[in-house]
This record gives structure tokens, C-alpha cells and sequence, in this order.
């Protein structure tokens, strides 16, 4: 069971860092990473096991979109289920 | 493997395109509750709502969790009220109680079914409670209330016709502190489907299952945007091909929430409605959507063929997306919950006659209108049996919910705040029709009724 976290905002130093923090307090395995920083627009998709996790998956969530607000990013995390039955037929 | 740009699609329509999910509705047969004490009664319908339904409103949050996507209302609709009324007798006000007790209870936003379908006559129970609509509306907040005038297998009931266009006037007066607000709650339908499960005119029909999940998606945001992406020359028939391909990906995500759901609480999952839903917030329009086909204002010429063609394009994207469609499924054209139709209504490009014609193609009807508060109840009536032709004729479900704003006059504007919006007081025909609704009777079933 995986997680999909979007990351996206103006480019500074340890926005990876500390995303994958967060995901490592909560027993998140982080699968897969892609990002492009565009100009000084930081993008990042990365796809963790969230099938471990040592709470639930509307925690994590929350810590991150929390993390988000306090550097000017927009984060979410949402379980990829929604992404394959919207993109899939 | 999931495509990046799919992922970042579904992010920005979330994010800047107000994309979710408009309700979970669960439906709760209450005939099992009939008793022939209504005290008792009430006392089993509050039991058996807060029973099935007590996780409803947490499971919502969890999905809401889980996948990102908002789910905006949790709600309740149950048997029509008037078959309770008429096994109880007794005053069915008591039942409008429990059932507001039952939705605190169980934090719902809305419950409705204080209903009636009378299309081709009244029994007992639908008398008593179609008089008590005003008090019951005045004394809760959260209960909504649906009377079916006609069908188009059963023609018009014109006697309902003509008690409705009292029964709206006196829930304005009886509401006149809060803006005559019990309109809004009151819907007055020709051809109700039993499955719907948006308000006002949610009820569980009497063919439904015991208790069952219906989910209403929404997303005329995302809808406007893809439309904005595509570029000001494509000939229509590609404008609906993008306006399909947007409505599958918003059902699929409709059929994820609802099956979720149904597992969740236990519950079998019923349909999914495909409506486009406004909301009074920005960029959630279903007249920007017009507007973006090439119309200057919604309600000038060309309105109702661009309506025609989204509420058309809808269904054909949806219906692939989901197993069980049902409820409206279509464009709905409220005027106080959508920004674009508040704005149309004020510079005076829409008027009640152009929304009559709009309701020819589109889901609904005439939804959400502010009409003067010296509206005369005939003139109400003569609007709901114009409504109600349309749909009987076009095969369709029409509705009526106006609200003649008591002290208001044209121009003036109302806010109901919330989903409700608010907006101008619009001028209505005011030639009267009094001694054809005097005239009573019923309108026979049409032509179309005849398919055996």
C-alpha cells in the first residue's frame, strides 16, 4: 500500500530532508522520488510504503501539510489508489 | 505505475480547482419505524437513524484523510415523513423534532425526506404533513422537505399545485426572521427520483434497500478549467469531449469514495450522482462554465444549447466511470449557490424565464431563485405547474425551490452564508394565474406516459 506526497514551492536548502524525516518518525519506506526544480520552483513526487506505518496514514498527512505551512510549501499526501482509479480504466 | 503528470493533474484540480466530493448521503428505510403511536414512532426513527448512521460523519473524515479529497456534506435522507404520518396520525411536527434530534446527533449537515409524493393524490399522512411544512421548517435547521407534484406516468396533481404555492408563502412568513431561510429547505418536485442524494430533495424511496449509500460528486471547477486550457477556437463537439473525459476522471474518484465507504460502514453502496454542484465559492461555477464556451453572460442567447451540451457530456463521461448511476445526474443552475449565476442575475442577463428554458435541459429546475416577498402564492403555484409540465413532458425530474423573501423587493440581495450563498431578488411575471390554480383537478398523464 503506498502513499503519493506532492511537494511544491520555492526552492530552498532541505526541503527533501526534512520530508523524508517526517516519513521516517512514522515508519514510511520511501519507495521512489522524482523532482525538478523549475526557475526556483521546487517540484517533488515521492512514493512511500506506508503499509508499516506506526500510526495511520491521516498523521503523516498532517504532519507534512503542517511542515508545508511553516516553509511555504504545499504538500499532500494521499494514498495512491485515487491517482490509479482516476488515471486507469 | 502512476505517471507524474496524472499526479500533478489530480493535485491542481484538488488544490486550485475546488474539486470533491459534494456528499455521501446515506439512505435509512424508516418503515419498519411505523407505529401506530407517534410518540413511539418518533422514538424508533431517532433510534434506528442514530444506530446506522452513528459512524457516517467519522467515516467521511477518515476517507477525507486517506485520499486528500474533500467530502463537503455528510447527510441522511430517509422514508418520506407522510407514510409515518399517516400509520401514527398524530402531529407529524413531532417527527420533524426527532428527525433534527437524530441529525445533531449524529452530526450531519442536512437530513431530508420530511416528504410527500402526491402526484396523483393525497392520502392521510401526505395531507397532514404538506400543512405542517411551514412549522417544521420553522422549528429545525438541518430537516429538509421534498413534495412530488407530478410523474410523468401520473400527469400533475394540480390541487397540490395549487396548496404548494401556499404552503412556500407561509414557510416564508413563518421563517420571515431568518430571511424566509425555510424556503431554501423546501423543494417542490416533478418526476423525484427515490436515490438522490442531494438536498432539498433527498428522500429514501420506497424500492431502496433497507439502508444504503449514495455519493453526489461535484466539480464544475475543474470542469471551467479544462474548457480555459483548451483554447477559445475548438468547435463544439471537441469542447464536449473535453467535458466528458473531465466528468470520468471526477466519477472515478466518486465510485473510490462511495465504495470505500459502503465497505467501511457495512453499508451496500447505492449510485453515484453525476451533478455538476456549484458552490458559491470562486471558481465553482456552473455560468463560468458557460461563460468559457463563448457566451458573454450566462443567460444570453446560446445559454441553453451550451447548458444542453455539458449536461449531455456529463452523463457520457460519468457513466462509464461508475457501476450504478443514478439520483439527478445532470447540471445543477442554482442561483444563490453559484457566483457566476448571482452575477448574471444582478447585471440582469438572467431572468426566470431563460432559467425556465435552461431547466428544459439541464437536471434540475428553477433551484435557490429570491423572489419579492409580495409574490402572490398563485403566482408560486402557476411557476411549479409551468416546472412541473417540463418535466413531465421531457421525461425528467424538475424542481422548484424559490424563496419570496418576506420584506424584500427586487434588487434587494439576501446572504444565507454557507453553501446556501445568496444573491438579488429577481423580478418574476406577476400577471396573475389565480383562476386557472383555483380550477384544481389534475393534468393527465401525457402521451409519452404510454410505452407498454
Amino acid at each position: 500500500m503506498n502513499a503519493v506526497i506532492t511537494v511544491v514551492g520555492k526552492d530552498a536548502v532541505g526541503i527533501l530532508a526534512k520530508t523524508a524525516a517526517i516519513c521516517a518518525s512514522h515508519n514510511a519506506n520511501i519507495v521512489d522520488v522524482t523532482q525538478t526544480v523549475l526557475g526556483d520552483i521546487f517540484s517533488m513526487v515521492m512514493l512511500a510504503d506506508v503499509s508499516k506505518l506506526s500510526g495511520d496514514l491521516s498523521a503523516l498527512s498532517s504532519e507534512l501539510s503542517k511542515m508545508g505551512k511553516e516553509s511555504g510549501l504545499v504538500i499532500y499526501c494521499m494514498h495512491e489508489d485515487i491517482f490509479n482509479s482516476m488515471h486507469r480504466i | 505505475m502512476l505517471d507524474i503528470t496524472d499526479i500533478l493533474q489530480t493535485v491542481q484540480m484538488i488544490q486550485d480547482e475546488c474539486l470533491d466530493i459534494r456528499t455521501i448521503t446515506m439512505g435509512v428505510s424508516l418503515l419498519d419505524c411505523a407505529d401506530s403511536d407517534v410518540e413511539r414512532s418518533c422514538q424508533k426513527v431517532y433510534d434506528k437513524i442514530t444506530r446506522l448512521a452513528k459512524n457516517l460523519v467519522r467515516t467521511g473524515e477518515e476517507i477525507e484523510a486517506k485520499y486528500g479529497i474533500p467530502i463537503i456534506n455528510k447527510r441522511v435522507a430517509v422514508t418520506p415523513v407522510a407514510l409515518l404520518a399517516g400509520v401514527s396520525g398524530g402531529d407529524p411536527v413531532l417527527y420533524a423534532k426527532a428527525l433534527q434530534k437524530a441529525a445533531e446527533t449524529i452530526g450531519v449537515n442536512f437530513i431530508g425526506g420530511y416528504s410527500a409524493l402526491v402526484q396523483k393524490g393525497f392520502s392521510a399522512g401526505d395531507l397532514a404533513l404538506i400543512r405542517s411544512i411551514p412549522e417544521a421548517m420553522a422549528v429545525t435547521d438541518l430537516l429538509c422537505s421534498s413534495v412530488n407534484v407530478g410523474t410523468t406516468k401520473a400527469g400533475i396533481n394540480m390541487d397540490a399545485v395549487a396548496m404548494m404555492g401556499g404552503i412556500v408563502k407561509e414557510t416564508a412568513a413563518a421563517t420571515a426572521d431568518r430571511m424566509s431561510i425555510g424556503c431554501a429547505k423546501l423543494v417542490v418536485l416533478c418526476n423525484a427520483p427515490e436515490d438522490n442524494p442531494f438536498m432539498a430533495g433527498a428522500f429514501h424511496g420506497v424500492g431502496e434497500p433497507d439502508c444504503v449509500i449514495n455519493v453526489g460528486v461535484s466539480g464544475p471547477g475543474v470542469v471551467r478549467a479544462a474548457l480555459a486550457r483548451a483554447g477559445k477556437d475548438l468547435p463544439m463537439n471537441e469542447i464536449a469531449a473535453i467535458v466528458k473525459k473531465t466528468a470520468f476522471k471526477i466519477t472515478r474518484m466518486g465510485q473510490l469514495v462511495g465504495t470505500e465507504a459502503s465497505r467501511m460502514l457495512g453499508v451496500p453502496f447505492g449510485i453515484i450522482d453525476l451533478s455538476l454542484a456549484p458552490t458559491p465559492a470562486k471558481g465553482d461555477s456552473v455560468a463560468h462554465i458557460l461563460e468559457e464556451m463563448g457566451l458573454e453572460r450566462c443567460g444570453g442567447p446560446g445559454t441553453t444549447a451550451c447548458l444542453a451540451l455539458l449536461n449531455d457530456a456529463v452523463k457520457k463521461g460519468g457513466v462509464m466511470a461508475s457501476g450504478r448511476v443514478g439520483g439527478l445526474s445532470g447540471a445543477f443552475i442554482p442561483v444563490s449557490e453559484d457566483a457566476g449565476m448571482m452575477e448574471a442575475a444582478r447585471c440582469g442577463a438572467l431572468s426566470i424565464e431563460k432559467l425556465e428554458a435552461m431547466t428544459s435541459v439541464c437536471s434540475v429546475g428553477l433551484d435557490m431563485i429570491m423572489l419579492p416577498g409580495d409574490t402572490t402564492a398563485e403566482v408560486i403555484s402557476g411557476v411549479i405547474a409551468d416546472e412541473a409540465a417540463i418535466g413531465m413532458v421531457n421525461q425528467k425530474t424538475t424542481a422548484v425551490r424559490v424563496i419570496p423573501a418576506v420584506g424584500y423587493k427586487v434588487g434587494d440581495e439576501l446572504n444565507f452564508g454557507g453553501l446556501l450563498g445568496g444573491g438579488p431578488v429577481m423580478p418574476v411575471n406577476n400577471f396573475s394565474p389565480a383562476q386557472m390554480i383555483g380550477r384544481g383537478g389534475f393534468i393527465p398523464a401525457p402521451m409519452q406516459s404510454l410505452k407498454n
